[in-house]
């Protein structure tokens, strides 16, 4: 099937020059999605179904015109070849519209390991088991837990083809799957909710029913029956899974998109100190099994490792052709785009690198501060570095988690928080293309009463 | 106006017998309830960056999704291929929910009844692009002659029409043609070697593109962004900890959205996941409190608001809901399935992103009622406090009741008057709890411009919000200045 999909690609570039482009880039997906919920022990809703597309993206000169169909068929293909065309002549013209240099054109030449066969494997009946065990786990984890938002199993079989006018052909499948469950806890009138979930590319990597219904049910139970602290300045320290939400906000920062329209404060920074000697930062899509990887991006350049940050230093923006073009640099293979329209900048596995010192040994060295847990309506201020997020967490007392506490504040600025970014953890794991250790930021300014 | 004439007959050629056919197939497995939702969406967007129209785009989607209801239980599949044998294909996936003989489908379809809140003769997508091209640039100039110090404008229009068919396994048949339009204008300023600062405003709803050349133009929109921006270049930080809250009229509604409406949706309440589970009858906002979800609002550019619907996702007429009267809790809204498991009757909110998407209870038109109180008159009872005039976006916490939204364009208020403009902040609270602090509302009732997007589980959909000028006498700041 994927042959065909890759000759519909090449077929609708040749197309696109056929009738007056100077340059073309299709792409085309496919996939197939399965997905299982279970609430409190009963299925809830099973949903199945395939679905394709196709985008184009034409060049004529310095006009840019793109356009996308569900419609595979070859009207549909030329519908939308067309369309791209006629969409081109009311743009204006750009100086820096292009394909890539075809130097730069090219795929990783390993195995990245993005699809798996057990994926496909999996009978329906095991999938509702899984969810169904792990919802029973996280019930059956303490009598607080009395109610769940359910549980449910998710799998993704895909593949992606590109093609463009400059002879680059290529095609990759992927395979995803995941489990997650969402318990409530219940005690004296106070009732909170928590998850945890797992993905993977192969069957086998997920973590276990157990594993997930245990860790979900944990994390209910200890925000239960939270207080609200006192507005005061405090050390923070962020577990990995705020911390991505965080690491997600600088992934905008170096964004050549940003940078070059001068809409992040790390503009004009190259080469400068601009956060802790503890911090560095990799982007890299070549890393087998993860998420982030790809054996080239979405313009077609191969995916490779690019180090952004290195011991606080700002070594590299990320950018794809037209970013590049703009800031005379080279692309660093982080194209990104949907099936239409120009691409923009994605991450490929944008992570920092793991410190020595375990999360237990980073809590014990803070006198009085706050452990965050959840970030709510988080909000970065790429321009000016400006931080202010609604945040739950753990209080540390004397270097122990003391009590949960909930309906406050974070703030600060991005650009203090990386100087004052004081200790990174060991414990990097890779659960999405984002990925961090836990961090301790040594003052952020925390609202409450 | 019966199937025959409409879209989906006419386009690739549907019939009653079909959909009869179809709906058998989702119920041969048994299930009390199928039904199937037919969508042709297509969309177009314009972008100009650095003054150039970098990006023109369009695309065109179609599907249809086939659910089955068996007690609690849903099947869903959906197919981007209309030919009989892919929808019977993904009808016979979604039957497989049920465990039975089959359930025996009703034979002919009654059109459901509906509002006509957009009767657009043509509605922006059906106009040549070149119009669309000049609004883009007509913003773009207009943002950055506001103001010298306006250096970096970016400013998007899109527009969409969807067409949808409905049937249901009850008989219910619905159609929609549902347009969409909108315009978003993003600014950059800077002093001579200072540190930039942005501005963002956008607006539009189901309306003909004579709402952009007449009503809110593209200068309206680009004036603002650029407003916005020249504003912060002076901004100090924002107060940290509890204050007194003024929240200006319009897009400041996301309050109530955030802080009552999700939680009032019938789906966490049915299971007893929400802050507000259990609750009708009472009181969890001050008696000076209305809220209203209305997906009739028309009257609007030639059309109707962005969250306004003729029928939701599932083919029920929408319809204006009361959720809280005086402070007292009234009601939530429900979809079909909270409806049927709830005894309840559907409130025309069971909303889908698309084809793809299983319905849910959503919100369409969130706003609270205009009170009596001179919005001058509610600043002026303010010793110290902060007065918020535009928000970013929101998030709530459904279970614990906790939310947040972003304050993008504030104001210190100090001695009853407005002084200096703060930066950028999140405001948090408890949605049962923070309505209780409304101690003034004034008689300016504002809905937004029309740019609100809602996410829930995954899917997007347009709603609109309102709010008058509140005052809200504690609420947690998030700004940094003690």
């Amino acid at each position: 099937m994927s042959e065909a999909l890759l000759d519909i690609a090449q077929a609708a570039t040749k197309r696109a020059l056929e009738l007056g482009a100077t340059g073309a880039e299709c792409t085309i997906s496919e996939g197939e999605e399965f997905s299982a919920g279970v609430r409190m022990r009963e299925v809830e809703n099973l949903k199945q179904a395939g679905s394709r597309g196709a985008g184009i993206r034409v060049l004529v000169g310095n006009l840019t015109g793109s356009s996308r169909t569900s419609d595979l068929t070859p009207q549909g293909i030329e519908s939308m070849v067309r369309g791209a065309l006629e969409l081109a002549r009311i743009t204006t013209p750009d100086p820096h519209a292009g394909l890539p240099d075809p130097a730069d054109l090219g795929r990783f030449s390993g195995d990245l390991k993005l699809y798996d066969d057990s994926v496909s494997r999996m009978e329906t009946e095991w999938k509702i088991a899984q969810a169904l065990k792990a919802e029973e786990v996280a019930l059956a984890a303490d009598a607080r837990i009395t109610n769940s938002e359910g549980a449910s199993f998710d799998s993704y079989l895909g593949s992606r083809v590109f093609a463009n006018s400059l002879g680059f052909a290529g095609e990759y499948r992927t395979s995803s799957c995941g489990l997650s469950v969402v318990p409530v806890a219940k005690q004296n009138g106070s009732m909170e909710r928590d998850y945890w979930q797992s993905s993977a590319r192969q069957v086998s990597r997920l973590e276990s029913p157990e594993e997930v219904g245990r860790r979900a049910a944990e994390r209910a139970l200890r925000r239960l029956n939270p207080r609200k602290v006192p507005t005061q300045k405090v050390p923070v320290i962020f577990e990995p899974r705020t911390a991505r939400n965080l690491l997600g906000d600088l992934f905008d920062a170096v964004n050549g998109g940003a940078i070059y329209r001068h809409a992040s404060f790390l503009t004009g920074k190259l080469g400068e100190k601009i956060a802790s000697e503890a911090l560095t930062i990799i982007d890299d899509g070549t890393m087998p099994g993860l998420f982030g990887s790809s054996p080239f991006d979405d313009e077609g350049v191969a995916s490779r490792r690019t180090v952004v940050i290195e011991r606080g230093v700002l070594k590299s923006y990320l950018l794809n052709t037209y970013t590049a073009l703009k800031l005379g640099l080279k692309t660093t293979g982080n194209a990104s785009r949907g099936l239409a329209g120009s691409a923009g900048v994605g991450p490929g596995n944008f992570y920092i690198e793991a410190g020595t010192r375990s999360e237990a040994d980073l809590i014990a060295g803070v006198r009085q501060g706050l452990y965050v847990t959840e970030l709510i309506g988080a909000s970065a201020n790429t321009v000016t570095g400006d931080y202010s997020s609604g945040a739950a967490g753990l209080w540390i007392e004397n270097g122990e988690l003391a009590y949960p506490v909930s309906e406050i504040t974070i703030a600060g600025n991005l650009k203090q928080m990386l100087m004052n970014l004081e200790q990174v953890g060991a414990n990097l794991e890779f659960r999405s293309s984002i990925a961090s250790p836990t961090l301790l930021i040594g003052e952020m300014t925390l609202s409450g009463q | 106006m019966g199937l025959s004439p409409s879209f989906f007959a006419a386009k690739f050629g549907i019939t009653e017998r079909n959909l009869e056919s179809y709906l058998g197939e989702a119920l041969s497995a048994g299930g009390e309830y199928a039904d199937l939702y037919f969508e042709y969406l297509s969309t177009s967007s314009i972008g100009i960056d650095e003054g150039i129209v970098k990006s023109a785009s369009e695309s065109v989607t179609l599907g249809v999704g086939i659910r089955v209801i068996a007690g609690e239980r849903t099947g869903y599949a959906y197919s981007d291929d209309l030919s009989p044998e892919k929808i019977r294909k993904a009808a016979r996936v979604a039957a497989l929910i049920a465990r039975g003989p089959a359930s025996v489908v009703k034979t002919g379809f009654t059109e459901a009844s509906k509002h006509n809140l957009y009767p657009m003769v043509t509605s922006p997508h059906e106009v040549g692009l070149a119009e669309r091209v000049d609004l883009v640039k007509r913003a773009d100039a207009a943002a950055r002659a506001y103001d010298r110090r306006v250096f970096q404008v970016i400013a998007n229009y899109a527009d969409s029409i969807r067409e949808v068919l409905i049937a249901s396994s009850d008989g219910r048949l619905s159609f929609d043609r549902q347009p969409m339009a909108r315009m978003g204008v993003a600014a950059l300023a800077r002093e001579a070697d200072g540190v930039p600062q942005q501005g963002y405003s956008g607006g539009g709803g189901r309306v003909t593109l004579d709402f952009f050349l007449n009503e809110k133009t593209p200068e309206h929109f680009a004036k603002e962004a650029a407003r916005q921006a020249i504003v912060q270049l002076s901004a100090v930080d924002a107060p940290a900890g509890e204050s007194v809250v003024v929240l200006g009229p319009g897009w400041p509604g996301i309050l109530l959205h955030e802080a009552v409406g999700h939680g009032l949706e019938a789906d966490f309440n049915r299971k007893g996941v929400s802050a507000f589970s259990g609750r009708i009858g009472q009181q969890v906002a001050s008696p000076l409190c209305t809220v209203i979800d209305d997906g009739t609002i028309a009257h609007y550019g030639g059309g109707s608001r962005r969250g306004s619907l003729n029928v939701d996702d599932e083919g029920v007429p929408t319809q204006k809901n009361v959720l809280i009267e005086n402070g007292i809790l009234r009601g939530y809204l429900q979809d079909t399935l909270s409806a049927r498991l709830l005894k309840s009757t559907s409130t025309g909110s069971g909303r889908r992103e698309s084809y793809q998407h299983i319905p849910m209870p959503r919100m369409t038109n969130t706003y609270m009622l205009a009170g009596q109180s001179d919005p001058d008159e509610i600043i002026r009872s303010v010793p110290k406090g902060i007065y918020c005039a535009t928000f970013g976006g929101g998030q709530v916490d459904i279970t614990s009741g906790n939310f947040v939204f972003q304050a993008t364009e504030s104001y210190l208020i100090e001695d009853g008057k407005l002084t200096k403009p703060v930066k950028g902040a999140t405001l948090i609270g408890n949605g049962p709890e923070a309505l209780k602090y409304v101690s003034m509302v004034g008689h300016d009732l504002q809905l937004d411009e029309g740019i609100g997007i809602c996410g829930k589980e995954g899917q997007s959909v347009p709603v609109g919000v309102g709010i008058p000028t509140v005052k809200i006498d504690k609420m947690t700041v998030g700004g940094t200045a003690a």
